[in-house]
């Protein structure tokens, strides 16, 4: 028998066998059909052929390998975050890693599911392996892929191996049957042994250790399918670092989305503490820093250069019809860098002044987007027949940066009474923002070929239906298993707390009064 | 063994199109509807389009605007960004130089159109198809193998095509050398779009022979490739205007 913490009982263990709540059930349901819907696109697109896409010559790659992109990136939340700080021996790790290893199997499935989808014979897949090539970046993709997926289950089961054994044995009375076979089979005779948990600390500190490589080799990969063409905007010696720095910035926004629906869905307020979001945090604000510089560093060569193929593909970005989804993109990581960064910066005292209430912020804030909306509105207003010009339209967008960099600033205390929501906000955007800053590097490219006249890609009812069904899946995966499995690992956490108070009891000797020491040498 | 290279003399292009069609017409290349050709899923294996493709590219400014008609098949390179990228060897090149595509292994990653800088190869966005008037004159020639699929077969739905440099006539000469118990002979062997050029722009050869046409024509001072500062060594190689 396992004996548990009554506090981890009641929280982490008894939620597992509640009655399924309506909202619960809701969501499951929505889900499902949501998932059903892409399903059938799917199925439709089978039958007919990938014409049922908005792709062509020469867009042929489009939403599919975007979403891939994405979702592999943000597989990087778990395994390659949870098994760093387990290799650096970081304390507060313990609450979150099992949601982070949660997201990267998830994600990685969903992933993987896309490339099947874009295929155009999902029937000849086994080919890739009858007939594979070794030298295809695809081969490549699929070899590392495969292995990260195989390692990230191993990982995730590992640490929760000792978990099922205290589930097992600390199950309520009412416990369906089959839940107590689940958890006795998952568990896999698990006793907690000194011999067992020898090999467990040990295998789960080697598959730390080979995960990592594996981990950055799988984005560097998808980074140099599109790295070794020849195509304009793609064929760049920084993007293996790139993609993997973007790989791990989304991660974390997705594992700060997740540790945050976790923790206000199981209220886990006790466990997932403010401590958590701050250091993850600190993760998040050098990424976010790093995938700046990137940024930076992959345009300017090709904004210097300016090539005869390679330019129109960023002046696309900067000016053309991809600035929309481009100044987005860079619009939600700024605002991610100030929400992060600007609360920890602005002095308590500063934030007393009047213009600091939310009142204002949301006054500057709708100024701000009557004033954009009047410079690049869609529907052609009266206004903006009068406002046409180039003065007035360099006016009015000095005054909505303004307003906008007013409503940063009046927001400011608000984000630091709430810290834990800054960083949710922050994350919500980094992760809009990785999907965009996928989406600016595939189809710009494909749209703006060499020897093609350039093109435009519009995804059709199919893309969006997959694509949403896609994070469906992945929001369902998620719910499904934190029903059936402990959302925080509550082994690792009571090592904390053994830990924690061992660190209480040991005694620092206080230092030698200074009076005491100066008669020793006999100077008093 | 050949290496097969085809020299176009753009001096004697006159952009009429015929090479499009006697290729069309050759390889039984899919029909598609004026909606589906406006999002880009025409197939012309081999293409006739103006020159600069892209605004972007130099053309000079009116009334000094350099424009020009090319003429596109595939290219063959010697050394193929599509055939690295291939995950299953669907597409490869073989002894003879030649780029060729199996429609039986193609597994539609379209990874292959991705890395073609010259945007040669074609992707079947829905089943092939052809009115039924067309259909009766469609090319019988295919080669089949086990597992193998090529030419003017007709093409499943999902895999990527292009242009083969009409390698069924080749295996036709071939066959028919092969017949008559003599060996066969480079000049034996033309594409359909070679014989057809209305203005004789087209020469097809061994470019190994250092004694055929196109062996002589590559050596002219006005011989270009296409995108020649990419590396891939196309074996069509353009004789300039002017």
């Amino acid at each position: 028998m396992l004996k548990v913490d009554p506090e981890d009982k009641a929280k982490l263990i008894d939620p597992l066998f509640a009655p399924l709540g309506l909202r619960f059930k809701l969501a499951v349901g929505m889900l499902l059909a949501i998932i059903g819907w892409g399903a059938f696109m799917y199925v439709r697109q089978l039958v007919l052929g990938l014409g049922v896409t908005g792709m062509g010559r020469p867009v042929y790659w489009s939403t599919y390998i975007v979403n891939f992109v994405f979702f592999i990136g943000i597989s990087h939340a778990g395994t390659l975050i949870s098994a760093i700080l387990r290799v650096t021996g970081a304390e507060w790790r313990r609450p979150v890693t099992r949601v982070a290893e949660a997201i990267t199997v998830f994600a990685l499935i969903v992933g993987s599911l896309q490339i099947i989808i874009d295929m155009g014979r999902a029937d000849r897949l086994p080919f890739t392996i009858l007939f594979g090539r070794l030298q295809s970046p695809i081969l490549w993709d699929i070899t590392s892929v495969t292995l990260y997926l195989l390692g990230s289950v191993t990982y995730l089961f590992l640490p929760l191996m000792p978990d099922l054994a205290i589930v097992r044995d600390n199950l309520p009375a009412d416990a369906p049957a089959w839940r107590r076979q689940l958890y006795t089979a998952l568990s896999l005779g698990w006793r907690g042994t000194r011999e067992q948990w020898l090999r467990l600390e040990r295998a789960i500190a080697n598959m730390a250790v080979i995960i990592i490589p594996i981990a950055v080799s799988v984005h560097s990969i998808i980074s140099w399918i599109l790295a070794t063409t020849l195509q304009p905007g793609w064929h760049s010696t920084v993007f293996g670092p790139y993609f993997v720095i973007g790989a791990i910035f989304s991660g974390i926004g997705a594992l700060f989305i997740a540790m945050s629906a976790v923790r206000k869905a199981l209220k886990l307020e006790n466990y997932i503490t403010a401590r958590q979001y701050r250091n993850l945090g600190l993760l998040f604000i050098v990424m976010n820093a790093l995938w700046f510089y990137f940024t930076f560093n992959e345009n300017l060569g090709i904004a210097a250069g300016q090539q005869t193929h390679e330019f129109p593909v960023l002046a696309a970005k900067i000016w053309g019809e991809f600035a929309p989804t481009f100044w987005s993109m860079i619009a939600l990581m700024l605002a991610a860098f100030w929400v992060m960064v600007a609360p920890q910066l602005m002095p308590a005292r500063a934030t007393r002044g009047a213009f600091f209430t939310p009142r204002y912020a949301f006054a500057t804030a709708t100024t701000a987007a009557l004033v954009l909306l009047l410079v690049y509105g869609p529907i052609p207003i009266g206004f903006q027949a009068a406002f046409g010009d180039a003065t007035t339209r360099t006016v009015l967008q000095a005054a909505a940066a303004a307003m906008l960099i007013a409503t940063g600033v009046g927001v400011l205390p608000w984000l630091k009474r709430n810290p834990t929501t800054a960083w949710l906000i922050a994350a919500v955007c980094v992760v809009i923002g990785m999907w965009l800053e996928r989406w600016n590097i595939v189809i710009p490219t494909m749209t703006h070929p060499m020897l093609i006249p350039y093109a435009t890609y519009r995804p059709t009812l199919t893309e969006v239906s997959i694509t949403l069904a896609s994070l469906a899946g992945f929001a369902l995966m998620f719910l499904v298993f934190f029903k059936l499995f402990p959302a925080v690992s509550i082994w690792e956490f009571a090592e904390g707390r053994v830990i924690k108070e061992a660190q209480a009891q040991v005694v620092l000797p206080a230092p030698e009064p200074n009076e005491r020491r100066l008669r020793r040498w006999g100077v008093r | 063994m050949a290496r097969w290279s085809m020299v176009i003399d753009l001096d004697k292009c006159v952009a009429c199109q015929g090479c499009s069609i006697a290729c069309r017409f050759e390889n039984n290349t899919p029909v598609v509807t004026p909606e589906q050709a406006r999002l880009g899923r025409a197939m012309r294996w081999n293409d006739v389009f103006p020159m600069p493709v892209n605004p972007t590219e130099e053309t000079g400014e009116y009334p000094n605007v350099k424009n020009q008609y090319m003429t596109r098949p595939c290219q063959h390179c010697d050394n193929p960004p599509c055939i690295k990228v291939c995950p299953v060897q669907a597409t490869y090149r073989d002894e003879a130089g030649l780029v060729r595509q199996n429609y039986a292994r193609c597994i539609g990653c379209r990874f292959c159109t991705v890395a073609c800088p010259y945007g040669v190869r074609y992707y079947n966005w829905y089943k092939p198809q052809a009115p039924a008037e067309m259909q009766a004159y469609h090319n019988p020639d295919r080669i089949e193998g086990r597992g193998v699929l090529e030419g003017p077969a007709e093409r499943p739905l999902g895999v990527v095509e292009k242009c083969t440099f009409c390698i069924h006539r080749l295996h036709k000469a071939r066959a028919q050398a092969a017949a008559e118990g003599r060996d066969f002979r480079p000049d034996e062997y033309v594409p359909a779009c070679v014989q057809t050029c209305t203005g004789k722009a087209r020469f097809f050869g061994d470019l190994d022979d250092p004694t055929s046409t196109v062996s002589q024509l590559a050596k002219s001072p006005r011989a270009f490739r296409l995108l020649e500062e990419l590396g891939t060594h196309p074996k069509v190689i353009y004789l300039r205007e002017g």
